[in-house]
């Protein structure tokens, strides 16, 4: 099988850049911690999430000098709890469950984008260095009322 | 008369004749189809269209809600028209067209006329295929089926509409072994010969179905439809995302090999060049089927669940489809350069000026072709890892996803069924039809220009896909977003025009002149070695698909299986 000359130097610079690309996001997922959303395998009955801690009490927990647990329950159709108030410059911890279908939990203009699935938790850091009204919404279909699916965070 | 408008001017039937296509080897007898082929290929074809119109004027409903211009009356839910517009577009346009299309070439190619066991098997498909797009649609009409094309549980249709899904799959099974036992047969009757390449990439492209749909028919069989009907009382939802998108990545490639097919194996002849090679366009389509499936966790980088050393061994095997991508590229353009050079083109970029602009047969897959460049670029971002963050579930998606399938691939298509449908209801394409050929091409460009665009913008600043009309109460950042999803509106009008003169030239060439179409196959360049054995030794290939969907999927799988809780009830949230 021949393979022009051209060709495979076409195919060497586009291979070349594609090792590089993908060593640069390694290198930020595995050694800088840039890592997508992610959960321990934590299960969680569904059914029960009301009286599982921590979510039997969701809402914030100050855990350090402008650092946060949030416990999230996202439930068709809104989030417990509504309006979190945080003082600007927080790092968020966010922990995320569902006590029903899968939702989406995504602040606009930050990289805050987390799948919601029922049984598992998942998580994800964030660190609010702009005061503001954030809108949290959902971004994964959940039934008639998902387009009215929205919380915020107020951070000042 | 058989008449082509090319750069050139117009073929006569005398060229025609005498080109060196493999259909043209016994003369010009065998540029017809058998009756009976030409009926299987044309209910595909018309059945894919019907849809397309149905899911257009979903489509085009949604895009005036979401825009702010319309709303609906209380009986049509915004939610409803997604699923039908999903389902229809994605699922039932495309895998009849597709099915249509690869049946009518290995019909071509293998031996001129289907035999009467494949045959069979192709009507057999189609009546499975036809019976549960009905029924499906029923139940999305009967608002059963709220849960989009994508059917996430614990969200719960009626199980009828899993059963309908189910028959769409299995119908689409019976013509891949339709065209398989084709295969087989010209094989073993042509012993030491290489098999035509659009039958060799049809085979391809039905194995990657039968390969992807195992996963699909797995959730569906064993978790959908006895949890459904109430055998079962709750779901794994992790296992039965992770099986959906083991099968929703490879779908995507589905889509796309047909499209592939004419751009390797019809463009040439009607540019009236040769295939680059006929080697390196196996190799492409094998290097596909190898890297299309086992990376269906680039869908879930955002989910729990998964470690994400998996999930970046999965965007690391997502990112191999390169490689076949840039050969595919490099091949195309050679193509188009070595003809316009043997047709006498000078200067560096001379080739562009001599090809048939002014042939839809050509046009309308260019178009889908270039556009394909930034929508490949815009599928680069989406599956990297810890960057798909910026545009997870946004409109972006839905804004990759109308510029890849819904117009590489569809404009693809549309350009084939300007020939097909004329080659087998023996019929010509007239230079009006044509002219009106080359102005849908460009209303759908011009339509997806906006809509995509706009999509595609509005995504990168936070706008969520498969949502309603909502400003979230006036919200600063969603209240920004609402010009664009105007523009998508616009966009999505000019493309439902682009629809109706889709459907009208369809219906026109169903009554145009009689005469004799060509179908276009291109030859290999001569001076090419013929390709190496191994490429037709499917053993080796499924085996090295086994093997790599085994090492990218069996860990976390039984991950998941061992961390598996109660599981979900059923919800009916709409």
């Amino acid at each position: 099988m021949h393979i022009h000359r051209l060709e495979k130097i076409w195919l060497l610079i586009g291979f070349s850049m594609l090792v590089i690309f993908l060593g640069v996001i390694g290198v930020g997922a595995f050694a800088l911690g840039m890592q997508p959303p992610t959960g321990h395998h934590q299960a969680i009955d569904p059914d029960k999430v009301d009286e599982t801690p921590p979510f039997d009490r969701p809402g914030l927990e100050k855990i350090g000098e402008k650092e946060y647990n949030a416990y999230m329950v996202a439930y068709a159709f809104g989030y417990k709890q509504d309006k979190l108030e945080v003082p600007v410059g927080s790092t968020i911890h966010f922990q995320v469950t569902s006590s029903d279908v899968v939702h989406g939990f995504q602040i606009p203009g930050t990289n805050v984008n987390l799948m919601v699935v029922p049984g598992e938790v998942n998580h994800l850091s964030y660190t609010f260095k702009e005061p503001g009204e954030y809108l949290v919404l959902c971004n994964e279909y959940c039934g008639a009322g998902h387009e009215y699916m929205a919380t915020t965070i107020i951070v000042s | 008369m058989f008449l082509h408008i090319t750069g050139n001017g117009e073929k006569t039937v005398n060229e025609a004749k005498t080109a060196n296509g493999v259909a043209n080897e016994t003369g010009a007898d065998r540029q017809r189809f058998a009756k009976e082929d030409s009926a299987l290929v044309l209910a595909h074809l018309l059945f894919a269209f019907g849809a397309l119109l149905l899911g257009g004027i979903a489509g085009v409903l949604q895009g005036l809600v979401r825009g702010g211009m319309i709303t609906l009356p209380a009986e049509i839910g915004y939610y409803q028209l997604l699923t039908a517009h999903g389902v229809l577009m994605a699922l039932v346009f495309t895998t009849f067209f597709i099915i249509g299309f690869l049946y009518s070439g290995v019909a071509k190619t293998l031996g001129g006329r289907l035999l009467p066991q494949a045959r069979r098997l192709g009507w057999a498909g189609f009546v499975l295929m036809a019976a549960g797009t009905v029924l499906g649609t029923i139940f999305i009409l009967l608002n059963e089926a709220t849960v989009l094309y994508t059917f996430y549980a614990p969200l719960k249709a009626s199980p009828y509409f899993y059963i309908a899904l189910t028959l769409l799959v299995v119908g689409s099974w019976l013509s891949g072994f339709g065209m398989i036992y084709q295969y087989r047969r010209w094989r073993n009757s042509h012993r030491g010969k290489l098999s035509p390449l659009f039958a060799f990439m049809a085979v391809v492209t039905m194995a990657l179905w039968l390969i992807a749909t195992l996963g699909v028919a797995a959730t569906v069989l064993l978790q959908f439809i006895p949890w459904s009907f109430g055998w079962t009382e709750t779901i794994d939802v992790m296992v039965s995302r992770t099986l959906f998108w083991y099968f929703g990545h490879p779908l995507v490639y589905f889509w796309l090999l047909p499209a592939y097919i004419c751009w390797y194996v019809v463009i040439p002849k009607i540019i009236g060049g040769k295939i680059f090679s006929d080697s390196l366009a196996r190799l492409a389509f094998l290097l596909f089927l190898l890297f299309s499936v086992p990376v269906g966790f680039h869908h879930q980088l955002m989910e729990p669940g998964i470690s994400p050393v998996w999930k970046y061994i999965q965007v690391i095997l997502t990112f191999m489809v390169v490689v076949p991508s840039l050969m595919t590229a490099f091949s195309l353009f050679a193509t188009f350069e070595l003809t316009g050079r043997m047709k006498g083109a000078k200067g560096l970029f001379g080739w562009l000026k001599v090809l048939p602009w002014k042939d839809v047969r050509f046009f309308a897959p260019f178009m889908g072709m270039l556009l394909f460049i930034p929508a490949g670029a815009g599928g680069i971002v989406n599956a990297s890892h810890q960057m798909n963050a910026a545009v997870h579930n946004t409109l972006w998606v839905t804004g990759h996803f109308h510029l890849t399938v819904a117009t590489s691939v569809a404009l693809t298509f549309f350009g084939i069924a300007y020939w097909l449908i004329p080659a087998v209801t023996n019929r010509v394409l007239t230079p009006a039809l044509n002219r009106l050929g080359i102005i849908q091409t460009i209303i759908w460009v011009v339509g997806m220009l906006f809509m995509s665009g706009s999509m595609h913008t509005v995504g990168l600043l936070g706008s969520p896909r498969r949502t309603a009309y909502t400003t979230y109460q006036d919200h600063p950042d969603a209240v920004l977003w609402m010009p664009y999803h105007v523009a998508m509106a616009v966009g999505g009008t000019i493309l439902f025009i682009g629809v109706v003169l889709l459907i009208f030239n369809v219906i026109a060439m169903l009554r145009a002149p009689k005469g004799v179409t060509e179908y276009p196959i291109a030859e290999a360049a001569e001076s090419e070695a013929p390709a190496p054995r191994v490429f037709e030794r499917w053993g080796v290939w499924i085996g090295l698909v086994v093997v790599l969907v085994l090492f990218a999927y069996t860990i976390p799988f039984m991950d998941m299986l061992n961390h598996s809780g109660p599981g979900s009830r059923p919800w009916v949230t709409w």
